[in-house]
């Protein structure tokens, strides 16, 4: 049995640590140790549900061993968790999965399954009734925001089912960082396990980078210069408009995949441009963090 | 008074009116495509409507000029903009594929707008578009020197192209031409450039016009229906 400890804190900065655990390959049965989590976000959940479905495709589902602490089991249930994770650790977490009240919380988008163009519209109609709120009160945000907001889970939505042609999911949170930057932000993850941008790009793509080739350069070519795989003019706009948006609202976008992750950091952040020789994981992970407003 | 237009899909969120063609984008995703939300996202669905789109424009009989309303849409991503707007615009240049070669687009959100300019520029194209309660102008491609002809031209109404340097000045007969190609004006045989908001009227003194929002009456429809769309002038009346 080989035992995962999941970082006490978990979020898009340290879950290299799942990805180097269950990303060698090997198919022992797993525990995922996540009882001392003091505090977990979106993409550290998603990081945990790609994790367990990796360390699951040996043939046994990994086990989970909850949260100790109340006030975080009580997140996770709010965002769903128990729900998403049916399938993929085994037992499955408790919780009775219907979806919860979300009056008095800053869940913005609980866990949410993306495999087809309907789930997509779906994100869009629960967010566009729900988010308007969070992103005006806590966030600052003018009322069209949520407009804006919409179409950067869409998009980011769509390149899962366009280039990973795998399931993935989405989820999305507003929380208070005041020791970290004085503001709340709104944390958005996006993660699949799909055969990543290397791969997806490849045919298309590969022979001008030459032995540049890779996770890396992959990544560079969606990332900055809009690469697809597909040949129409009219197709990598997604992720051009998302970075512009991010930007605008001094915001952090980051996607992960293969080896590699690349990002657009404002000065706020510590992220570098690009990370390479990282833990080898299969699809990508996209992270978008967007501080909200200061006051005046 | 508007007249439905008869389609393959039935129903009817196109309206004719005049020499123009109106379709309610927001009616025709929930009355023909049967979404409860009107959101232009995903390229599954753009290719839905814009070929429901183009349903209702192939048969039309009421001019050349098709009036894509958006006011009734939600959220549009760039993804579903450029499947609805860009490739309508694409496909409508080839007259054998689509009898109506002008398009035109108005809504009242002006980031909608901003969507469209994006997609419009990413391939080179540009459309006459009225959004946010601004008045309809050239969007995507466009040059100021070709900007400004189309709107002298929209004040002009008509242009022929051997007076275009005398009335437009230097350069002005090749940004007209131009303007043309573009599908932003029309080119006669005869060498008499027509303005959009005069396109299946005969250059005469009708105007393209337009039927109403999206959840209007009929009343308010045929009352709109004789609203004047001036497009080189003012917004559209009500508009937000």
């Amino acid at each position: 049995m080989r035992v995962v400890e999941v970082p006490r804190s978990l979020d898009y900065r340290t879950v290299e640590s799942l990805h180097a655990a269950v990303g060698q390959g090997d198919q022992l049965p797993t525990l995922f140790d996540a009882r001392r989590i003091e505090w977990i976000d979106p993409n550290g959940m998603l990081a945990l549900l790609a994790a367990g479905t990796v360390a699951g495709m040996g043939g046994t589902l990994p086990r989970i061993s909850l949260p100790e602490r109340s006030e975080v089991l009580g997140y996770l249930n709010r965002m769903g968790f128990a729900r998403a994770a049916r399938g993929i650790f085994s037992p499955p977490p408790p919780g009775d999965g219907r979806r919860q009240s979300h009056r008095a919380s800053d869940v913005l988008l609980e866990i949410t399954p993306v495999t087809t163009n309907s789930d997509v519209h779906q994100v869009v109609d629960r967010v566009q009734s729900r988010a308007g709120a969070i992103l005006a009160q806590t966030l600052r945000y003018p009322a069209h925001a949520v407009v804006r907001f919409s179409v950067i889970l869409s998009e980011v939505c769509q390149n899962i089912i366009e280039h990973a042609d795998a399931p993935g999911w989405v989820a999305a949170q507003a929380y208070n960082w005041s020791r970290r930057l004085g503001r709340h932000v709104a944390v958005i993850a996006v993660c699949d396990l799909g055969r990543g941008f290397s791969a997806s790009l490849a045919e298309e793509h590969a022979q001008r980078f030459g032995g540049r080739w890779g996770d890396a350069a992959a990544l560079e070519a969606a990332f900055l210069h809009g690469y697809t795989r597909f040949r129409d003019a009219g197709r990598g706009q997604g992720i051009q408009q998302i970075r512009r948006q991010v930007a605008r609202w001094d915001g952090l976008l980051s996607i992960r995949s293969g080896t590699a992750r690349i990002a657009d950091a404002p000065a706020w952040s510590q992220s570098p441009r690009m990370l390479e020789n990282l833990p080898a994981f299969p699809g990508a992970q996209i992270n978008i963090v967007l501080p909200g407003l200061r006051d005046g | 008074m508007a007249e439905s237009t008869p389609s393959p899909l039935g129903g009817s969120p196109a309206v004719a009116s005049g020499g123009a063609l109106t379709v309610d984008v927001g009616r025709l995703m929930s009355e023909r495509l049967g979404l409860s939300q009107s959101d232009l996202i995903t390229r599954p669905t753009g290719r839905a409507v814009r070929e429901a789109i183009e349903a209702c424009t192939a048969d039309a009989s009421g001019g050349s000029v098709a009036l894509v309303e958006l006011s009734g849409v939600r959220v549009m991503d760039f993804s579903c903009a450029d499947e609805v707007v860009a490739r309508l615009l694409l496909r409508g240049q080839d007259s054998s594929r689509s009898a109506m070669r002008y398009f035109i687009f108005r809504g009242r959100e002006h980031l909608h707008g901003h969507a469209v300019a994006e997609v419009l520029s990413r391939r080179g194209l540009a459309a006459a578009c009225a959004f946010g309660g601004r008045p309809f102008h050239p969007v995507g491609e466009v040059s100021d020197g070709q900007r400004a002809v189309w709107h002298a031209l929209e004040e002009r109404r008509s242009i022929a192209l051997g007076d275009a340097t005398t009335l437009l000045g230097p350069g002005g007969r090749a940004r007209l031409v131009r303007i043309c190609e573009m599908r932003l004006a029309h080119l006669g045989s005869g060498g008499q450039v027509t303005a959009l908001s005069r396109v299946g009227r005969g250059g005469g003194d009708g105007a393209v016009r337009s039927p109403s929002s999206p959840d209007a009456d009929s009343a308010s429809r045929s009352r709109a229906s004789r609203e004047s769309l001036d497009l080189g002038r003012s917004p559209r009346r009500g508009a937000s």
